[in-house]
């Protein structure tokens, strides 16, 4: 009930710029719920993971743009896009199944920074991304004759399309939520927790461990290129530096300050860093008020604080702000069994 | 020929200093098996402490050689960056020693958030300039152009490097280190101060990164907040590359990277007929990377790390 | 239980929101204009940003103190200065919160790169853009009506640059290297189907990042291709560094760039090696502008220096008020109807807009380091 009449709270209360903003946040929820299920559920330290949704949005753009002058619709679109991440995502998983916690950190880092280079240069010698000046013009999502692309007017008021995506994607965040619920408590989600405990242990259990860490990569990756997909006809315009290392390194702080593994504290987790980078414009603001000009520039500011929050979460509260209730026994856990354990929670190795 | 041996100097002069970095990753990771992705905003630090105290050396007495105040610079920068590192251990690593393997990680990237932003706000966010003041000789071996600094920092990173090996190999503080790596339990139980070595680690490592940032600033000409963070990165991919934990393998690890990616900016054009051109010499450098791990995931020299199940 | 926390916590985040916000909203009366200005003013622009928001704002204070009348009504103008961060995200959002405000008109962004995102929401709402310092040829190329430049773009300043490298350099063998970026990459492959045109032969395209210090391994490669000029498409952390090396790897062709590089940072970066270098910058030398030095004393009385792109700033927000008079109206579908038809003379030139919103009157002017200093060689209209 609440989120459904949130836009117009917000609209009203704040003005329309503030709706653009929930959208982001929705954007970023469904990012971090993917995310989630590969470090989270299946404990697979993924650092590229924004190149899923660079994928999610080229595909989208290729599409539907005027850049090859195809127009698809969007339900064509999407699964496309979320199909061509999964595709990706085991692409990656496979040659990266023997390796442990870090080296796959690295190695999924690679593989972020590889799609975005190649999504730089790729102008030439055949013009597929167009390159650093990115692609543009990307059809709106249409639904049933409806461009979501023109603001609607009605009994005197205007919309901008901010409202109808807000709409859209709260759709897909609660399909995503309801999706990575299910999964958690199912057979799968079961395997996955085995695998990230124990991997030898989960093996010898009969889990087929490649399928199911290839299926995490897998069902990860889907989220993200559904996300991309949403964003490249949200934002009309997509280039290349919105899909940098540090937008993965962003989303991986979303689900650790959340509370990794717990859906609410993942949503939690994106909606706070979503939010307070924009709350802390109106510290600006507020200086340019009172000071003339900017003493503190609260641009500096945000990542300082970004670096100091993560730090301090892992010191005094490593299970995240909404721990999930597993996670939140291990570490309260006294006993040497249960540390022992904890020591172990990551360590994958053979 | 000639110009093969130029880009086999280049690639070697930048794989030292790559390895002098991935030295600092290895050791920390043979003894915790902790990526310190800070390690790259060390350098950095490094390399900016020393820039300001050449620049005010340079502004106070001209007349000294700039042999002399760069030493002057390295001296100042050494210990900053050992304080530097000590404190991160301190304060953002150790209580997490028992915490799951995420945790220090995450931390680790909090820590080099920090630092990047700390250093942008003492020392802005434009890039700062090195002074001239280094001599500018130049010698001609076939054909390829090589310059007295650069002659010094390979030696310098070749020096470095047998002293660090003769300390983990021949003294006690190695031994030490080395029973550390093996295991941390038993270690202590023989009488090791675990605490004491593994803080010992993180400073000689800080030591060799301050040097490195300072050689870094001075081939370049240049020093920017945001520069330790590639550096880190491809270090570490050196350390991994040569086989983690494994002071030889950085080293080796290191030069293969600077040689893989002169070759692959200088070649790979040629090689491809013109369908990959130097924009793709991350691209390349990560594949050798990625193929390496595939194929040997222990490095080329393989690790030193205890293999604890 | 966890739901209805969160759902708790995004109510109260909501009031607390809605709270903070009330006072932001100030009742105007229908007899202000409100105009938008946005560039970055946190970051490493800031300084630039900031530049930009000044002269837009000495501007509408002029035509304020002068008295402007529409429609029979006394009106003034309210300048509204937004902060994009620089950052494509940022830019839709802060538009989003100018069309919000009512405004009738944006001058901005400062870059390219937060214009084109921001000019879709801009043309959604049917109102005016015009950009000070956007150089992008895509900006104006999306077919909008709405969005003009007053600054000459990527490809006007190449093909100049290209022209001159061939004609008055006398170049044969030509290398070009950008940096991968929207700017650095749109100046080179126009410098390129400039340099070839006039008859000029590419030898050698080579690529780094935005990031990069280490140029040696793609210079020796281009040693190898002799040429005699070297042309770099990318910004001065870069091109002070490859100035140096250059030179330690004994390569004797030129070095050519665009803006990127015709600063002051540049020449502190490649130190002595800067000598000779030559770059480009679009517009004219602020002395050199016909309303020129009185501009900058007006602007200096009040700001201090001037950074770059004030004068841009300051002659569109005139173009704006020009068309607004000629429409007799503030009203923004009639002003976009008048804005074609502007025929003015700037502070920084003649403005006048061709049919896709880019000036027809830009002019590129060539420095050459001489001396420790950047040096007025010619200007090229």
């Amino acid at each position: 009930m609440l989120l459904a009449i949130l836009p117009f709270l917000m609209g009203f209360g704040l003005g329309n710029a503030w709706v653009r903003v929930l959208d982001f946040v929705l954007l970023y929820v469904l990012l971090a719920i993917g995310l989630n299920i590969v470090v989270g559920y299946a404990g697979l330290l993924d650092l590229g993971y924004i190149a899923f949704y660079a994928l999610g949005a080229y595909l989208y753009a290729w599409l539907a743009s005027p850049h090859f002058g195809l127009h698809l619709p969007f339900w064509l679109v999407l699964p496309l896009g979320a199909m061509l991440a999964g595709l990706f995502g085991v692409l990656l998983g496979a040659p990266t199944l023997r390796l442990r916690g870090d080296y796959l950190a690295i190695v999924t880092l690679g593989f972020g920074e590889i799609i975005r280079i190649f999504m730089n240069n790729l102008n030439a010698p055949f013009n597929l991304t167009n390159g650093p000046q990115g692609m543009n013009l990307i059809d709106p999502v249409s639904i049933a004759g409806f461009s979501f692309g023109k603001p609607l007017h009605v009994f005197g008021m205007t919309f901008p399309p901010t409202y109808f995506y807000y709409y859209l994607f709260l759709a897909f965040t609660l399909l995503a939520i309801f999706v990575a619920l299910r999964l958690q408590d199912s057979r799968i989600g079961r395997a996955w927790a085995a695998i990230r405990e124990d991997e030898i242990a989960a093996a010898a259990m009969g889990i087929n461990t490649r399928n199911m860490k290839l299926l995490a990569f897998a069902m990860g990756a889907t989220f993200g290129g559904l996300a991309g997909g949403l964003f490249a006809a949200f934002q009309g315009f997509i280039s290349p530096e919105s899909f940098n290392l540090w937008e993965s390194i962003l989303v991986l702080c979303m689900i650790v300050l959340g509370g990794m593994g717990n859906i609410p504290g993942v949503i939690l987790g994106a909606v706070l860093l979503t939010v307070i980078p924009e709350a802390l414009r109106y510290l600006g603001d507020l200086q340019r008020a009172t000071l003339g000009h900017v003493a503190v520039d609260p641009a500096d500011l945000r990542m300082l604080l970004f670096g100091v929050a993560l730090v301090a979460m892992m010191l005094f509260r490593p299970a995240g702000l909404l721990p999930s209730h597993q996670r939140k026994r291990e570490f309260a856990a006294e006993d040497g069994v249960a540390e022992q354990e904890q020591a172990n929670l990551y360590d994958t190795r053979a | 020929m000639d110009i093969f041996a130029q880009q086999l100097v280049n690639g070697l002069v930048l794989g030292s200093i790559y390895a002098l970095v991935a030295l600092g990753y290895t050791m920390v990771y043979g003894i915790l098996e902790l990526i310190n992705f800070a390690h790259g905003e060390v350098t950095m630090i490094g390399a900016m402490v020393a820039l300001t105290v050449i620049g005010v050396l340079a502004g106070v007495a001209p007349d000294l050689p700039g042999v002399l105040v760069v030493l002057g610079g390295i001296l100042v920068a050494i210990p900053a960056c050992m304080l530097l590192a000590f404190g991160i251990e301190k304060i953002a690593y150790r209580p997490l020693r028992k915490a799951p393997r995420l945790a220090p990680l995450i931390t680790a990237i909090g820590v080099s958030i920090i630092l990047q932003n700390l250093a942008m706000l003492i020392w802005g966010r434009q890039y700062v300039s090195f002074p001239e003041i280094l001599p500018t000789t130049k010698f001609e071996v076939f054909g390829a152009h090589i310059s007295l600094l650069q002659i010094a920092i390979v030696v310098l990173a070749l020096t470095i490097m047998a002293c660090l090996w003769l300390l983990v190999e021949r003294t006690r503080l190695g031994r030490a280190m080395r029973a550390t790596a093996q295991s941390r339990e038993v270690a202590e139980l023989m009488g090791v101060n675990v605490d004491r070595v593994i803080s010992a680690t993180f400073i000689i490592g800080a030591a060799i990164a301050a040097i490195a940032g300072v050689m870094v600033s001075a081939y370049y000409g240049l020093a920017h907040y945001y520069m330790g963070f590639m550096l880190g990165l491809k270090a570490f991919s050196a350390a991994v590359l040569g086989g983690i934990g494994n002071i030889a393998g950085a080293m080796l690890g290191g030069l293969l990277l600077g040689v893989i990616e002169a070759l692959g900016a200088g070649y790979i054009g040629d090689i491809t007929g013109g369908f990959l051109g130097s924009h793709y010499q991350d691209v390349f450098a990560f594949f050798v990377l990625i193929g390496v791990l595939v194929f040997r995931p222990s490095g080329l020299l393989g690790e030193r790390v205890a293999n604890r199940a | 239980m966890h739901s209805s926390k969160l759902a708790l916590s995004v109510v109260s985040l909501t009031l607390a929101i809605s709270i903070a916000g009330c006072g932001n909203k100030a009742e105007t009366g229908s007899n202000v204009i409100k105009i938008g200005s946005v560039a970055p003013l946190t970051g490493p622009q800031t300084h630039i940003g900031k530049d930009n928001e000044n002269g837009a704002r000495l501007a509408v204070d002029e035509i304020n103190a002068k008295g402007l009348e529409l429609g029979g009504k006394k009106v003034s103008l309210e300048l509204l200065g937004e902060d994009d961060q620089a950052e494509p995200k940022t830019a839709t959002i802060v538009a989003q919160k100018l069309v919000d405000a009512g405004v009738v008109a944006v001058i901005g962004h400062l870059n390219s790169g937060t214009s084109i995102p921001a000019s879709k929401i801009y043309h959604d709402a049917g109102i005016p853009q015009i950009s000070p310092s956007a150089t992008a040829v895509a900006y104006t190329a999306q077919g909008y009506q709405t969005a003009y430049r007053v600054m000459a773009n990527d490809a006007q300043q190449g093909k100049a640059l290209g022209q001159f490298a061939v004609g008055k350099m006398a170049a044969k063998k030509i290398a070009i290297i950008d940096d991968r970026t929207a700017y650095g990459q749109g100046l080179a492959d126009e410098f390129e189907k400039a340099a070839k045109a006039a008859g000029g032969e590419i030898v050698a395209h080579e690529f780094t990042n935005d990031r990069a210090t280490d140029f040696s391994a793609i210079l020796t490669s281009i040693k190898g291709r002799t040429p005699d000029l070297i042309f770099f498409g990318g910004m001065d952390p870069q091109g002070g560094p490859m100035a140096k090396q250059m030179k330690s790897l004994g390569l004797t062709a030129k070095l050519l760039g665009g803006d990127g590089l015709q600063n002051v940072n540049f020449m502190k970066l490649a130190g002595a090696d800067a000598e000779g270098v030559i770059a480009s910058s679009p517009g004219l030398p602020i002395d050199s502008m016909p309303g020129g030095p009185a501009f900058r004393k007006r602007f200096e009385a009040k700001y201090g220096a001037i950074q770059v792109y004030a004068p841009y700033a300051y002659d569109a927000v005139y173009a704006l008020v020009d068309a607004m008079k000629r429409a007799n109206s503030a009203e923004p579908a009639k002003v976009l109807a008048e804005l074609p038809k502007t025929d003015l003379q700037g502070v920084s030139g003649p403005v006048k807009f061709d049919a896709k919103g880019d000036t027809t009157g830009g002019a590129v002017t060539l420095y050459e380091v001489k001396g420790g200093k950047w040096q007025v060689l010619e200007t090229i209209k």
